[in-house]
């Protein structure tokens, strides 16, 4: 029997039964439509995360205080800290390499403007943290050195502050209140958005880092040093040559050491890691459901042989081969399958966008995806069909026809 | 003239289940070009098991068929379906016309596993042919729901047609009809007998027998009878009677 006489009767066996087709492709549709969703966020994300590693800035090498950076995610639960200025101040002396270095102090503070107020985060930085970061200011200008020498209360605030304490002007100029102590702002800096980890990276106040040790947080270790080499090829040197240092300093062994060292390499591939993972664990919950979709076709298929158990006797009788009952049912399978695969891909489709539209997260269509989805549709097809289609075809005549 | 079929010794014995069956027990016969046959017999006598020997759905346990000269007792499955296709053409009690499907489609399915390739147009062309010979032309597009039983019996005859068999088979091909419609799928019998297509057919009537040219009687898997039929029916002669007794049947009410 030709191919194409086989599809027809296939197709035709399906159209019969739309509703029960359209449910048993379900488990496919939803499979499939899932790998399509995982996929295009993973693939969303992973262009955020890259856009936020290219927003690190250059050459980046990163002391944090203790050991509690872990897959790059840096979240609060630093303590107290165990980097001192003169930390930072021995990097720069020591290493010739060293471009640019900003020792970093964080607090999280009630500021007041316009008799308005808010609770944001108080950055404590030093003039070439916004180079080092290559964040642009949108109005003003940064502080100065001079300004972190003298402890200075002046800041540059972030877009959302701009937002909650300077409705209708520009705050350039003006003064706002930190623990009761007035700071001049400088600048204002240009948006940055949503953070992977979805925090708001435009809620924050920079002030000189001296300013906030000693008028705001009252800390007298570092949380960070940001430390810019001045070039992408010594920064494993750069590395090596602050981790020597600072095991000096500090008295400290490779395993005793209160401090972590990361260079931008391994800060990117631990953070598109974290995607990564995320997106392959997503997509194994995908695939079970794709199982889950292949044994209901396989049900159903299983169903369909017994209630069509005089169609194959009679088939058979008239002189179909075994093999053309198997061939028709295993198409019949197959079609069902990847029809849930195509339905899949265009429900995927669409959620992706209606995600990326509500949730203003970006998503990246992956054709990869759509391969796979399609491939893995058709091979559930054939792998969960084929049972039920031998069971078919291995049927004789003689009983099938006597079946009620 | 060689027999189209030939019988020599024929055992067909169940032993699936607990007891063995010995269902047909050394049958031997020849049937030849142009042969109209029943075979009578009470139920259980083996009659259907003969039919599914002689149709090649089943093997014998015993003995040797030659099909048109080919023996046929130990092909294997799949050449089997090929005599089915090329060789034979079966009539079933029940019909057994795919549902949802067009008296048209239904007379193509053989033609759908032949060997020859034919074209959609061929095939279509062929069905339609073989419904206008059982009188049906008018109804190709009718679904098996639509038709009656008789209707539905000659849709079946005209696929048993389609791929031009050397014998049609038919077991119990009246046995759902009432005496009316029997008489009209007997004459569609006849008709195709008198153009030369050789019949064998099983029922347990005598007047449907009375039909044929040859009457086979088996009793408990054995032969026990083979006459020719001295007055046969004519099914237009038959027809005409039922008829005017059915006008009598109104006239009297
Ligand atoms: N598949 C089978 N397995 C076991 N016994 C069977 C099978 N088919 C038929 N028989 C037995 O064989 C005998 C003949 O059956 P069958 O040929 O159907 O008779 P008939 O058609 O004349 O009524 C019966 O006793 C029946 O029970
Ligand atoms: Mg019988």
């Amino acid at each position: 029997m030709r191919i194409g006489s086989t599809v027809t009767v296939a197709l035709r066996a399906l159209k019969r039964n739309k509703l029960r087709s359209i449910l048993t492709s379900l488990g496919i549709i939803i499979g499939v439509g899932a790998v399509i969703v995982v996929f295009s966020i993973g693939n969303g994300a992973k262009s955020i995360v890259e856009a936020q590693i290219a927003a690190l800035g250059q050459n980046i090498v990163l002391v944090n205080s203790g050991s509690f950076n872990q897959g790059g995610a840096r979240s609060g639960g630093f303590g107290a800290g165990t980097l001192t200025p003169d930390d930072a101040a021995a990097i720069v002396r020591e290493i010739t390499n060293v471009a640019a270095i900003s020792p970093e102090v964080r607090s999280n503070s009630q500021i007041l403007a316009n008799g308005l107020n808010w609770q944001t985060q108080i950055l404590g930085e030093s003039g070439d943290y916004l180079n080092i970061r290559m964040w642009p200011l949108s109005e003003g200008s940064m502080f100065t050195e001079q300004d972190v020498r003298t402890v200075g209360k002046v800041c540059i605030i972030g877009q959302t502050v701009v937002k909650q304490l300077f409705p209708d002007e520009s705050p350039v100029g003006k003064v706002l209140r930190i623990k009761n102590q007035p700071f001049k702002v400088l600048g204002v800096l240009s948006a940055k958005g949503l953070s992977v980890q979805g925090s708001d990276q435009d809620d924050l106040v920079i002030i000189p880092y001296t300013s906030s040790m000693k008028r705001i947080s009252k800390q007298t270790m570092l949380r960070t040093i940001n430390v810019q080499a001045s070039g992408p090829d010594i920064l494993t040197s750069v590395q090596n040559d602050i981790i020597g240092i600072l095991r000096e300093r500090h008295h400290t062994t490779p395993q005793s050491d209160d401090f972590t060292v990361q260079n931008q390499v391994e800060i990117t591939q631990a953070r598109t890691a974290t995607t990564e993972t995320m997106t392959w664990l997503l997509s194994a919950i995908a695939l079970v459901s794709l199982v889950v979709g292949g044994i209901g076709i396989m049900n159903i298929m299983l169903v369909s042989v017994t209630e069509r158990t005089r169609e194959i006797g009679i088939r058979l009788a008239i002189g179909a081969h075994g093999r053309d009952v198997l061939l028709q049912f295993l198409i019949e399978s197959v079609v069902l399958s990847l029809m849930g695969g195509t339905l899949g891909i265009l429900g995927g489709i669409g959620t992706s966008e209606v995600i990326s539209y509500y949730k203003n997260w970006p998503t990246l269509l992956s054709p990869v995806a759509i391969v796979v989805a399609v491939g893995f549709s058709a091979a559930v097809g054939i792998f969960f069909g084929f049972y039920p289609a031998r069971k078919a075809a291995q049927l004789d005549p003689i009983e099938a026809l006597r079946f009620e | 003239m060689p027999a189209v079929v030939q019988l020599d010794d024929i055992h067909k014995t169940y032993s699936s289940g607990e007891v063995e069956v010995r269902a047909v027990r050394g049958i031997s016969l020849a049937m030849h070009k142009g042969e109209f046959i029943a075979i009578m017999g009470a139920s259980g006598s083996g009659k259907s098991t003969l039919m599914n020997l002689l149709g090649c759905l089943d093997r014998p346990t015993h003995g040797r068929y030659l099909l048109d000269g080919i023996d046929v007792s130990n092909l294997d499955s799949n050449e089997l379906a090929d005599i089915r296709n090329q060789k034979l053409g079966f009539v079933f009690q029940g019909f057994n016309l795919l549902s949802r499907t067009t008296a048209r489609e239904n007379v193509e399915l053989p033609t759908l596993y032949s060997k020859h390739r034919r074209s959609a147009r061929e095939m279509r062309d062929r069905a339609l042919r073989c419904l206008d010979i059982v009188g049906l032309a008018n109804r190709a597009d009718h679904f098996p729901s639509q038709l009656s039983g008789g209707q539905q019996q000659r849709v079946a005859i005209a696929r048993a047609l389609v791929n031009e068999p050397q014998i049609l088979l038919a077991d119990e091909p009246t046995g759902n009809l009432d005496s009316k419609t029997s008489a009209e799928v007997m004459g569609v019998f006849q008709q195709l007998n008198n153009e030369g297509i050789t019949i064998v057919m099983v029922t347990h009537e005598l007047d449907i027998a009375h039909y044929c040219k040859r009457n086979l009687i088996i009793r408990d898997g054995r032969l026990v009878s083979d006459v020719q039929v001295a007055t046969r029916n004519v099914a237009e002669v038959e027809i005409r009677k039922l008829q005017e007794a059915e006008a009598e049947a109104k006239l009297t009410d």
